[in-house]
């Protein structure tokens, strides 16, 4: 999409025309996406699709930390909790407050925004491993607490969780059931793959705009040499809490989100293996590139549904019995996948460097 | 001591320590406003630490230094002194190696832009008008130092000498009233040290006063208006290339010997 924007802003009328074609095909691709998936694979696979972009946002959101400021943030998911904890407590009959979605999301976005600062204070001195040690540690806090919260004072419900979450409703427009616009039948899966659309394409405008702006290149430069950054005037205190501030928010948004789509929340779903997920997808997919990363978001919640399908079917096929428990085995060949992928592409699926060579050859042309 | 009027830096009594080894005791320099400035001195002569005391990357354990017209203690943060005229380049290149030469040399114009996240997000007008100026400002600096490549190339692509222009090119776009250079000539051939002199004798000529760590004794005595000589932390020579060049305690601190010998 950048590259399409681009070609937009420089290029001559008849690869102007090139452009808005592409830009509407994927617009389209995009709305169709659901009903199409829904008709081919089954309903499954549109909550698939909608965990996806769930995904998409979180893996942006680290990628802002990790991928362009280089500071190793183990504890990710933590931001997710926090917007998903704030989602639940705030809609559901856990203290009988029902605020509207309209409110409660952006106030977790902003509570987790605040954590990302908290835990990025303590932090400011440590990088690489030792950073990913403590970040690690927080994250590990967060779900711990959360487990906890349940005595003296009932506040998270403790391991059972909360449930019946309200769903995401606007006025009276409701994502939680079936809906009928324009005569087209909505079921609630694909109303939620819209909002989340809509969300993941805020977030990666926003990755873009940063990116390509004197912040991203305050971040690149802390990630490169923190010690050169700082002699060339750069506050590096301010501009990594900036980046772990504007990562935190993007995961308390995912969380939110996934609170209002899933209707229950527990701590098990705020586990370690969730951030080094999110870190595998930025890691796989390209760390640093959008694209790269929106990729590795959509593989790492595909490939381990496929091998779901797949472990138990071929087994089927193959031998007419059930010898390994498509459970186990589907784990195994997605640490295979991983594996390959990171053997076959060392830099990630859609390294970052094709598209700096691009972002930086229209940067200096004279009409930029 | 006096306050001369011209003094860009006056450094009285830097002190620093590392464990046991004083790696610089009571230091004082002053620095006249538009001179090339050696600094010179054996290896682990503390001429390196003085550098990173100027520039807040140590914190000094006394004395003070005088810059422009206010004061620091030696304990400021680097960025506030980039941000007051202090700009420096590395002994062992420190580039954003990753970063394209030209956006190397933008991140430099960081302390004079303002564009915050509502800018990079929106646009607006001023955010574009200050990019633009800065890719500007930064393509004709890599044009001051005599780099002629492709703007996006990366900057680990460069030649050892281009990477040490780059690192020259990337101080400047801070607006420098001091240039700190840490041995910029390690490693040039010849050819390369020649156009790095004359680069120099430029940047002076554009109002930057240059303080210069080098070994390239032959550079430092042809480039410099006045040198001083640092020893085991201490000052042991200053003045014109000339006179340093026939101190006593200098030659001693080079060839060894007593320096009371003469």
């Amino acid at each position: 999409m950048r590259n399409a924007l681009n070609i937009i802003k420089h290029h001559a009328p008849n690869e102007k025309r090139m452009a808005w074609l592409a830009f509407a095909a994927l617009t389209l691709i995009l709305l169709a996406l659901p009903f199409a998936v829904d008709d081919l694979f089954g309903r499954g696979w549109v909550r698939v699709l909608d965990f996806a972009l769930l995904y998409i946002m979180l893996a942006l959101g680290l990628n802002i930390v990790v991928g362009y400021a280089g500071l190793l943030d183990l504890g990710y998911v933590a931001f997710f909790a926090v917007g998903a904890y704030c989602y639940a407590l705030l809609g559901s009959p856990q203290f009988g407050i029902h605020l509207p979605f309209w409110i409660v999301l952006p106030l977790g976005a902003l509570l987790a925004c605040i954590f990302g600062v908290l835990l990025g204070a303590p932090t400011l001195r440590l990088r690489g491993d030792y950073l990913a040690i403590v970040t690690l540690g927080f994250g590990e806090i967060i779900r711990i607490f959360l487990n906890n919260l349940n005595a003296p004072i009932n506040i998270t419900n403790g391991p059972q969780g909360i449930s019946m979450i309200d769903a995401i409703h606007v006025g009276g427009f409701s994502l939680g059931r079936t809906q009928e616009i324009f005569g087209i039948t909505f079921p609630s899966v694909h109303l939620h793959y819209y909002l989340f659309l809509i969300f993941t394409l805020l977030v990666i405008f926003v990755s873009i705009r940063l990116q390509d702006s004197r912040i991203g290149r305050a971040w690149a430069a802390i990630r490169e040499d923190e010690v050169a950054a700082s002699a060339m005037g750069i506050n590096t205190r301010n501009i990594k809490l900036l980046a772990f501030a504007m990562g935190a928010t993007f995961g308390g948004l995912a969380g939110g989100l996934f609170a209002g789509f899933q209707g229950f929340v527990s701590p098990e779903s705020f586990g370690l293996t969730e951030s080094i997920m999110i870190l595998c997808m930025v890691v796989l997919g390209g760390m640093g590139n959008i694209g790269g990363v929106v990729l590795g978001g959509i593989l790492l919640v595909v490939i381990p549904e496929l091998t779901r399908h797949l472990a138990g079917t071929a087994q089927q096929a193959l031998l007419g019995k059930t010898v390994i428990d498509p459970e186990s085995l589907r784990m195994l060949m997605f640490g295979l996948a991983l594996i390959l992928i990171m053997l076959w592409r060392p830099a990630g699926l859609w390294p970052s460097s094709q598209r700096r060579r691009e972002l930086t050859s229209s940067a200096s042309s004279p009409n930029a | 001591m006096t306050h001369q009027p011209n003094a860009l830096l006056k450094i009285s009594g830097i002190e620093k320590h590392f464990g046991g080894l004083a790696a610089l005791s009571d230091v004082s320099l002053h620095i006249q406003a538009g001179e090339i400035y050696g600094l010179i001195g054996p290896n682990g002569a503390g001429k390196t630490t003085l550098f990173n005391i100027l520039t807040g990357l140590y914190q000094a354990d006394g004395g003070k230094f005088l810059f422009g017209d206010i004061e620091y203690d030696g304990r400021s943060k680097p960025h506030l002194l980039a941000r007051a005229g202090i700009a420096r380049t590395f002994q062992n290149i420190r580039l954003f190696a990753n970063m394209s030469i030209l956006e190397n040399v933008m991140v430099g114009c960081h302390v004079h832009t303002h564009t915050g996240i509502w800018g990079a997000l929106t646009r607006h007008k001023n955010a574009r008008a200050e990019e633009q100026q800065i890719a500007h400002r930064a393509a004709k600096l890599l044009d001051y130092v005599g780099i002629t490549r492709a703007p996006h190339m990366l900057a680990k692509n460069l030649s050892y000498g281009e990477q040490r222009r780059l690192e020259i090119a990337r101080a400047l776009a801070t607006n420098p009233k001091l240039l700190a250079l840490d041995e910029p000539a390690a490693g040039m051939n010849a050819t390369e040290t020649d156009s790095l002199k004359t680069l120099l004798q430029t940047i002076r000529s554009n109002g930057v006063t240059v303080l210069l760590i080098e070994h390239d004794v032959k550079l430092v005595m042809g480039l410099c208006d006045r040198i001083a000589v640092l020893d085991y932390g201490k000052k042991i020579a200053e003045g014109m290339p000339q006179e340093v060049r026939n101190n006593p305690a200098v030659i001693a601190a080079y060839l060894g010997g007593d320096s009371r010998v003469e």
